[in-house]
């Protein structure tokens, strides 16, 4: 073989390399826009948003970049028209689904309803994303918005209020540069800084995670595609039924939630951000368990004490900023709850789409 | 083996030809080779959940190795210095890993802690007392060759059934005192036993045949456990590997970048294209998530290429190591996909385990029926044949009923080929002066064969019948 060959080879592609790393790092970067995608091309739009910790199993993963994410779900197939509603459901993983197939959860029950406005079929859209933040929701709303919603269907619920529990969520800690906008001009009391962006950041080098992460995402279509599985369904250690005596919630005793301590301001933040279009705030259905300390706990995330201060908290900050307010709390059965205090079964899903939907139709065409 | 053990064999082999290609370094290039490849076999060997087994097994690949050459040597070879100074430097290099317990590199050469040093020596007692027993008995005779052969292939059929393999576990754990309740047939993964058995089988039926030739311990074990070749081929012959290894080895730089160009070729193959391809390709838990024909398709087509890559990645990267090392390796893999026939597919798809196949047991046995069986038309030895040879290279992948399907069906693709290519060629006979038409024809027979190959993979990719047949009934819209 011809050495002056290998070397000219290796020299025009170490040559390729470097000009396409300069294009990539002095080309103004677009953050925002949907991004090259197999998803509503090639195979079919995710019903909901990528999320997994066993990949092979779930032919999904977790990922980071909201823009790769969007362009995956088929929300992105097309922005808003007049042949259908869009409603969109924002949430954490009881709006995504955990344990569920995309068709049990609460859009796809609520899509199963056929429900029509004006005789144009009303879509839902499953924006929920299965970690439990005020913030991580603020993001994803202010993402989801240029896809034209009719409705945002807010379901949300005490454990996303501390703000210990804010920047926990992976999508929001590993996408600072999303929430610092918010965080300045929502005054959010919350602490992001974004990291400065050097050159190796912008390389191909630097941007190898989310190079990798979208190749997976678009191979993983086409295993959704072919199978419609989304998620690895396990076996499960059903929610707690007896519980532990301890009042506290996080750092917090009774008798008082301290309001401070909570991020009451996402509710005129998500108000804003959704612009004209109407907000419909659902305090989620939770588990209320029967079982041992029962009459001190509602589940095991929710002391008493400090869950009704919370709701009675909710329905006043948004009957003030006029937000349109379902209180589901107690509306579903306490044995359709699956592995968590917020996890619905099928059934319960589907007896919550059952409750919702004529609020929802109220809400969207009066 | 992982990216980072490529590159990291790679960086070795690049060192280790630099070395030798100095005076001194030709001079040792067999004992380089040797302390090497040892090291390797240790080194690669993946972990178990059986105490010390990681460390026990490359010492019994040495073991097998050295007593099928005592088996095949002539006896003053057996008795001569070279060999006592090759095995005293293998029995020296597995005592230095042992004792590599007591400096904390439990994670570095080996998967796990070696065992106690007095273990080790015991260990080796018993393998020099092994050795001198067949030296002493000078047992280099036909019938105690077929006995070793029995002995490997016994040795093959323990570790590729899966009850037996488990059977094995719960005992050895049981010697080891480690819960029987826990055994599984994945506890034993001796690293490269089937390529080893296959080279030492082949140097054992060589020597009954007269082929062999003189082979020195230090080539013979330098042949079996060559690294770069031993997780996964090629099966390269003792005498063309003996005469590489006699060859002088050069700073030649186009030798050194035929062989790096080759393990590139191999990484992109394997890291790249294989893995990807993996994400999609068939097994056992998409097989019945697959919801349309098209989809399914898809997914063995994914198969298809998926092994082909991971398969020829490897032979890639194992032949520029080799190149590294002075050694050419035999080819594997020639574009086996763009056949135009069954029999040309398996002349380009692992062509040295296919050649291995036909040396030792198609020709054989094709012999033996047409001596011993006269009366036995030609088609009926060309099924009996074609059948049993591709049985048994499916029941080398394991001996599970897929695999016996696998090799029964492409058995019977080669028989049918052979008898379609007879009935057709008269007939075809005039096509020579139209070369579209037969360019054509070739196109048709190349996806003719690429599907046939594709859809036998059903049965390899998948470890039960029932789900392979569900995988046909969708593929081809039955009772869907």
């Amino acid at each position: 073989m011809n050495t002056r060959f290998y070397r000219n080879v290796l020299l025009k592609a170490l040559l390729l390399f470097v000009i396409f790393n300069l294009l990539l790092v002095f080309l103004p970067r677009v953050t925002g826009k949907d991004q090259l995608s197999l998803y509503n091309n090639l195979v079919p739009g995710r019903q909901r948003f990528p999320f997994g910790e066993a990949p092979q199993q779930a032919y999904n993963f977790s990922l980071y970049d909201l823009d790769a994410m969007f362009s995956s779900h088929e929300v992105s197939a097309r922005t808003g028209s007049k042949d259908e509603f869009r409603v969109f459901l924002l949430g954490d993983s009881s709006v995504w689904g955990t344990l569920l197939k995309p068709e049990e959860t609460l859009a796809g029950q609520l899509n199963a309803a056929g429900l029509s406005c004006q005789g144009v079929p009303v879509k839902f859209y499953n924006h929920g994303y299965p970690t439990i933040s005020l913030t991580k929701d603020l993001m994803v709303l202010e993402r989801a918005m240029r896809y034209d919603p009719d409705l945002i269907i807010w379901l949300t619920t005490l454990e996303a209020f501390p703000l210990e529990k804010q920047l926990a969520s992976p999508l929001a800690l590993n996408n600072p540069g999303r929430i610092q906008p918010l965080v300045e001009q929502y005054n959010l009391p919350l602490e992001v800084t974004p990291p400065a962006e050097d050159f190796w950041s912008r390389t191909l080098w630097g941007q190898r995670r989310d190079l990798a992460d979208w190749l997976r995402l678009q191979v993983y279509g086409v295993m959704w595609a072919a199978t419609g599985f989304d998620q690895f369904y396990t076996d499960y250690e059903p929610a707690a039924w007896d519980l532990a005596a301890d009042e506290n919630y996080f750092e917090f005793s009774p008798p008082d939630l301290p309001n401070e301590q909570l991020l009451w301001q996402a509710l005129p933040a998500a108000l804003d951000i959704a612009g004209g279009t109407p907000l419909l705030l659902v305090n989620e259905p939770i588990m209320i368990s029967a079982g041992e300390n029962s009459d001190v706990h509602y589940n095991f995330f929710y002391p008493r004490w400090a869950y009704d201060q919370y709701r009675e908290e909710l329905i006043q900050r948004a009957q003030h900023l006029a937000i349109p307010t379902i209180d589901a709390w107690d509306w579903i059965d306490p044995h359709e709850f699956t592995n968590s205090a917020i996890h619905l079964t099928p059934v319960g899903e589907e007896a919550l789409a059952q409750d919702l939907k004529d609020e929802i139709l109220d809400g969207l065409c009066p | 083996m992982s990216i980072t053990d490529v590159l990291l064999l790679s960086l070795v082999a690049f060192l280790t030809r630099l070395v030798l290609a100095t005076r001194w370094g030709a001079a040792m290039r067999g004992w380089v080779l040797l302390g090497l490849s040892l090291l390797a076999i240790f080194w690669l060997q993946p972990s178990m959940p059986i105490r010390f087994l990681d460390f026990w097994l490359p010492v019994l690949t040495l073991t097998i190795t050295l007593c099928s050459w005592l088996l095949t040597a002539e006896k003053e070879q057996m008795r001569s210095k070279q060999t006592l100074v090759t095995t005293a430097f293998i029995f020296l290099l597995i005592l230095l890993i042992a004792l590599t317990r007591h400096l904390g590199w439990d994670d570095v050469l080996t998967a796990n802690r070696p065992p106690q040093t007095l273990q080790v020596l015991v260990g080796l007692g018993i393998l020099a007392v092994l050795a001198f027993l067949l030296v002493w008995l000078n047992k280099s005779t036909t019938r105690w060759q077929g006995a070793g052969i029995l002995v490997l292939l016994i040795l093959f059929i323990f570790l590729k059934l899966p009850n037996l393999t488990l059977w094995l576990s719960g005992l050895v754990r049981g010697w080891v005192g480690q819960s029987t309740a826990n055994a599984s047939g994945l506890d034993i993964r001796w690293l490269g036993f089937s390529y080893v058995a296959f080279r030492l089988i082949h140097t054992l039926r060589d020597r009954q045949a007269g082929r062999l030739g003189d082979v020195s311990l230090q080539a013979y074990v330098n042949y079996v456990i060559f690294f770069p070749a031993i997780s996964a081929g090629p099966i390269d012959k003792v005498q063309r590997f003996n005469k590489d290894l006699q060859q002088p080895v050069t700073r030649d730089l186009n030798s050194f970048s035929d062989a790096f160009y080759r393990i590139i070729v191999g990484l992109f193959k394997k890291y790249t294209l294989a893995d990807t391809l993996a994400l999609v390709a068939l097994n056992s838990q998409n097989a019945t998530q697959i919801q349309s024909n098209g989809w399914g398709w898809l997914l063995v087509y994914a198969y298809a290429f998926q092994i082909y890559f991971d398969f020829s990645g490897y032979t890639d990267i194992a032949i520029g190591l080799g190149k590294l090392l002075g050694i050419q390796l035999p080819e594997n893999f020639s574009r086996p996909y763009l056949k135009p026939n069954l029999t040309q597919f398996w002349n380009n798809w692992h062509m040295t385990l296919t050649q291995w196949f036909r040396a030792y047991f198609f020709n054989p046995f094709t012999r033996l029926l047409r001596t011993r069986y006269r009366t036995l038309s030609p088609a009926w030895v060309i099924l009996i044949t074609q059948l049993s040879t591709m049985l048994l290279i499916g029941l080398w992948h394991g001996i599970t009923w897929n695999f016996v399907l696998w090799g029964v069906w492409h058995g019977l693709g080669l028989f049918v080929h052979n008898r379609y290519s007879e009935w057709v060629r008269p007939r075809l006979a005039g096509w020579g002066d139209r070369p579209r038409l037969q360019h054509a024809m070739n196109v048709l027979n190349v996806l003719v064969t690429f599907h046939f190959v594709a859809l036998g993979w059903v049965w390899f990719a998948l470890p039960q019948v029932s789900p392979s047949l569900q995988v046909f009934a969708r593929l081809f819209g039955i009772g869907y």
